[in-house]
C-alpha cells in the first residue's frame, strides 16, 4: 500500500519510513503541515501517519482541511498527547485512529493495515468466513465444519473482530479498543487470557488451528498456517 | 501579625464609606427637618390669618352698631401700649391720613380687599426696624379704611429655634455618622485586610496561609471559607505536581539506569550477535516498564488535575464494574481464584468511564497479584439512599491497619511485595479516581483480606447512551463470573 508519513521528527519519521518499506509499502514523508497536507492533497494514498504537533500546519487543522476538501484516505493520529479527551478530540477532527507515542512499530504496522483494509471492506456485511469458521451475524450464531460453536457475547464481539480482519495481525490494545473499549494498559494480559479461552473453543479438536499468535505482535485469525 | 499599612486613612474605602454614609445622613436630617418647618409654618400662618380674621369680624360688628365713632374707639382699646402688642390696627380716612392706631402709615400696595397680606411694617410708638405682620385690609363704607394685623414674631422665633436645632443636629448626626462609619467599616475592611495580607504571605511563598476566619458565618467568613478551600485544592495540585515530577524521577530512574548499564556493558563485551540481540529484547521490556509507569502517572494527574472533572458525564457504574469484572473473571480463574460477583444494583453516577474502569482494573490486577492462588474476590455494588456503595474484598494476607493510609500514596509497595510486579501506582490511582469522583475511599481490613470500599454520590441525570451490545449482566443470586463452571481453582 502507499502510505504518506507526516512527521518532523527526523529520526521517529525515518524510522516509520523504513519500517513501512521493509514492510513492502512505498512510503512518502512530509516534514511539516503544508507539504503533508499538499501531498494528501495532489496523490492518493492508501493511509496517512499524522503527527499531531507539526511545524507550519498542526495535525488536526491538516485534518480538517483534509476533510473539508472531500479526501476520505484513512488517517492514523499520532500524538504525545494521551488523555482520553485528546483521543476524543482527534477522532472528532476526522481521524480514524489514534495512537499514542512511545509505540511500537508492530503496534502501528498492524492499526495500519486494519485501517487500509476496512475502508475497502463491504459496508454491510451478514456472514463471514475464515477457513471453516462460519460467523452468521444476523443469526449470531457461530460453526465450524458445520459445528455450533457456543460463545458468550463478548467472545463473539472478539471473534467478530478477528473474523472481520482475517489474516491481518491484530494487537491486544487494538483489542481491548474494539471490543472492550478500554484505552487503558491493563498490567495483567487480560487479553490473553480471553484469546486462549476464544482458541479453546473454535480451536480444540480441529486439526488445522485458526487463531494464531503473532510473536512480539498480537493475533490473526487465518485459514493457512 | 495584623498591622498592615494602610497608604492614607483618606484613600481608603473605609473613609469613603463612613463620608458617603455621613453625607446621607446630613441630607436626611436637613429633608426632616425641612419638611416639619414648612409643614409647621404653615400651620402657624393659617392660625394668624383666622386670628385676624376674628378680630376684623369683631370690629366690623362694632362698626355697624356703634358706627365710626364706635370702631375709633375700639382700635384706640386694643391699639393701647397697655393691650397687646401683638397685634396691629390702623384706621385711616378716605385720603389714607392714619387716624387711629399704632402702625406709622398705610403700607404702600396694600388694597383693601380682604386678602391676606404679609407686610414688613414700622409700629407708630417704637424706633426699631420693621417687623412682620400677616394683615387684612378694609375698606369701610364712608371711604375710611382699616388695617388689622398680628405679629408673625412668633414664626420667626420658631423658625431660628429650628435652625439651631437643625446645626446642632446636623453636627452631631456628622460626627457619629463620621465616627460610626470608621469604627464599623474599619472593622469590616480589616477582614478585608486579612485577606490581602494573606493573599501577600502567600506570594512570598507561603502556600500553608490561610485566611482567618470568624464564627458568625456571615459573607466575610463565607469568602474565607471558599478562598481557603480554593487555596487547599490549589496546594493539593501543587504538592501533586511535584509529586508527579518527583515519582516521576524516583520512579524511572532506576529502570532507566539498569537500561543505560545494560547497554554500556553489551557494547564493552565482545561482538556477539546472541549476545546483543538478548540486551535489546531486555532493553524493550525495561522500556515498557518505563512505558507502564510512565502512562500510569499521566492518568493519576489527569484524574488529580480535576481537568477531567469538567468531562465527568452521567453513566451506569453497574454497567462499568460488570463490564470490568466480565474482563477480569477469566484472568482471575486462571491464576486460581474466584471473582464473585453479588447482584449490581443499577446506579447512575456523574463519572469518567476510562478512569473509572481502569482504576478497577487496578484494584482487581491487586487482587491477582498479591492476594494469592485459591484466593477470592467479591465485588459488590448496592445503592444506599443518595449514595452507591462499591465495594471490592480480597481474602489474601490483606494490609496492617497502620500501612493502610499509606498504600495509597504514590510508590508505596508494602515489603511483601516487593518481589511482585508492578509500579506501586496502581491504588495511588485508584485515590485519585476516588477524589476526582469526590467518593469516599476506605480501606479496611476483612479478616481475612481487604475490603476496598467507595461511596459515590448517585446522580439523578440521564445516562448517556452506553454501547448495548453487550447483554452481560451481574444478575441471579451470586452469579459466577464469565459463565465457567465453578471449579474453584481454574488451570
Amino acid at each position: 500500500m502507499r502510505v504518506l508519513v507526516v512527521e518532523d521528527d527526523e529520526r521517529t519519521a525515518g524510522y516509520m519510513v523504513k519500517g513501512l518499506t521493509e514492510s513492502g509499502h512505498v512510503v512518502d514523508r512530509a516534514a511539516d503541515g503544508h507539504q503533508g497536507l499538499f501531498l494528501a492533497t495532489e496523490n492518493d494514498y492508501d493511509a496517512i501517519v499524522l503527527d499531531r504537533m507539526l511545524p507550519k500546519l498542526d495535525g488536526l487543522s491538516l485534518l480538517q482541511a483534509l476533510r473539508a476538501s472531500k479526501v476520505a484516505t484513512p488517517v492514523l493520529i499520532l500524538s504525545a498527547l494521551a488523555q482520553v479527551d485528546d483521543r476524543v478530540e482527534g477522532l472528532r477532527a476526522g481521524g480514524d485512529d489514534y495512537l499514542t507515542k512511545p509505540f511500537a512499530f508492530s503496534e502501528l504496522l498492524a492499526r495500519l493495515e486494519v485501517l487500509v483494509r476496512r475502508s475497502n471492506a463491504p459496508a454491510v456485511e451478514t456472514k463471514l468466513t475464515v477457513g471453516d469458521l462460519e460467523m452468521d451475524l444476523l443469526a449470531r450464531r457461530v460453526t465450524r465444519a458445520g459445528e455450533v460453536i457456543e460463545l458468550q457475547p463478548r467472545e463473539f464481539r472478539l471473534l467478530e473482530y478477528l473474523m472481520r480482519h482475517p489474516g491481518q495481525t491484530v494487537t491486544r490494545t487494538m483489542l481491548l479498543e474494539a471490543v472492550w473499549d478500554y484505552h487503558f494498559d491493563p498490567q495483567t494480559n487480560v487479553i490473553d487470557v480471553h484469546i486462549s479461552r476464544l482458541r479453546q473453543k473454535i480451536d480444540k479438536g480441529f486439526d488445522k488451528p485458526l487463531l494464531h499468535t503473532v510473536r512480539g505482535a498480537g493475533y490473526a485469525l487465518r485459514a493457512d498456517p | 501579625m495584623r498591622f498592615v499599612p494602610t497608604p492614607r486613612f483618606s484613600r481608603s474605602a473605609a473613609f469613603r464609606f463612613a463620608l458617603v454614609y455621613a453625607l446621607l445622613f446630613s441630607l436626611s436630617v436637613v429633608l426632616l427637618f425641612g419638611g416639619f418647618y414648612w409643614s409647621t409654618a404653615a400651620l402657624i400662618e393659617r392660625q394668624v390669618a383666622d386670628t385676624v380674621a376674628a378680630e376684623l369680624r369683631s370690629l366690623a360688628d362694632r362698626y355697624r352698631d356703634e358706627g365710626i365713632g364706635g370702631l375709633h374707639l375700639a382700635v384706640q382699646q386694643r391699639s393701647a401700649p397697655s393691650a397687646d402688642p401683638e397685634n396691629v390696627y390702623l384706621l385711616t380716612d378716605r385720603h389714607l391720613r392714619p387716624i387711629t392706631g399704632n402702625l406709622r402709615s398705610w403700607p404702600d400696595g396694600v388694597v383693601p380687599d380682604g386678602s391676606w397680606w404679609q407686610l414688613h411694617l414700622y409700629r407708630r410708638a417704637q424706633e426699631e426696624g420693621p417687623i412682620l405682620v400677616g394683615a387684612r385690609a378694609f375698606q369701610l363704607s364712608d371711604g375710611s379704611r382699616l388695617l388689622v394685623g398680628r405679629d408673625m414674631q412668633a414664626r420667626r422665633q420658631f423658625q431660628n429655634q429650628l435652625l439651631q436645632n437643625l446645626v446642632v443636629s446636623l453636627i452631631l448626626t456628622l460626627a457619629i455618622g463620621v465616627v460610626g462609619g470608621i469604627l464599623l467599616s474599619r472593622r469590616l475592611l480589616r477582614r478585608v485586610d486579612d485577606v490581602t495580607e494573606t493573599s501577600r504571605r502567600i506570594m512570598d511563598g507561603d502556600l500553608t496561609q490561610r485566611v482567618p476566619k470568624g464564627r458568625s458565618n456571615d459573607e466575610f467568613d463565607r469568602l474565607a471559607e471558599s478562598l481557603n478551600r480554593m487555596l487547599d485544592r490549589i496546594e493539593a495540585l501543587m504538592s501533586g505536581m511535584r509529586l508527579v515530577t518527583d515519582s516521576l524521577a524516583h520512579d524511572l530512574r532506576s529502570p532507566l539506569t539498569r537500561l543505560k548499564g545494560r547497554v554500556e556493558l553489551t557494547l564493552l563485551g565482545p561482538e556477539d550477535l546472541e549476545a546483543y540481540r538478548q540486551t535489546l529484547e531486555q532493553a524493550l521490556g525495561e522500556i515498557d516498564i518505563i512505558q507502564t509507569t510512565f502512562n500510569d502517572l499521566l492518568a493519576i494527574a489527569e484524574a488529580e488535575s480535576g481537568a477531567s472533572r469538567t468531562r465527568l458525564e452521567p453513566l451506569a457504574l453497574d454497567e462499568i464494574v460488570a463490564d470490568v469484572a466480565e474482563l477480569y473473571g477469566p484472568v482471575l480463574e486462571d491464576a486460581g481464584m474466584q471473582l464473585v460477583v453479588s447482584p449490581l444494583e443499577p446506579v447512575t453516577i456523574l463519572g469518567h468511564r476510562q478512569l473509572l474502569a481502569q482504576a478497577l482494573a487496578n484494584v482487581l490486577d491487586n487482587a491477582v497479584n498479591y492476594a494469592g492462588e485459591g484466593g477470592r474476590v467479591d465485588v459488590c455494588l448496592k445503592r444506599l439512599g443518595e449514595q452507591a456503595e462499591l465495594s471490592v474484598r480480597d481474602y489474601g494476607p490483606g494490609v496492617p491497619e497502620e500501612a493502610r493510609e499509606k498504600v495509597l500514596e504514590r510508590f508505596v509497595r508494602l515489603d511483601a511485595a516487593r518481589s511482585q510486579p508492578g509500579s506501586g501506582l496502581g491504588l495511588s490511582l485508584v485515590a485519585a479516581v476516588a477524589r476526582l469522583h469526590n467518593a469516599g475511599l476506605e480501606l479496611e481490613g476483612a479478616e481475612p483480606g481487604l475490603r476496598l470500599r467507595w461511596r459515590f454520590r448517585v446522580s439523578a441525570g440521564p445516562v448517556a447512551p452506553e454501547r448495548q451490545e453487550l447483554e452481560f449482566s451481574g444478575g441471579g443470586p451470586t452469579s459466577q463470573m464469565a459463565g465457567m463452571p465453578n471449579t474453584g481453582s481454574g488451570t
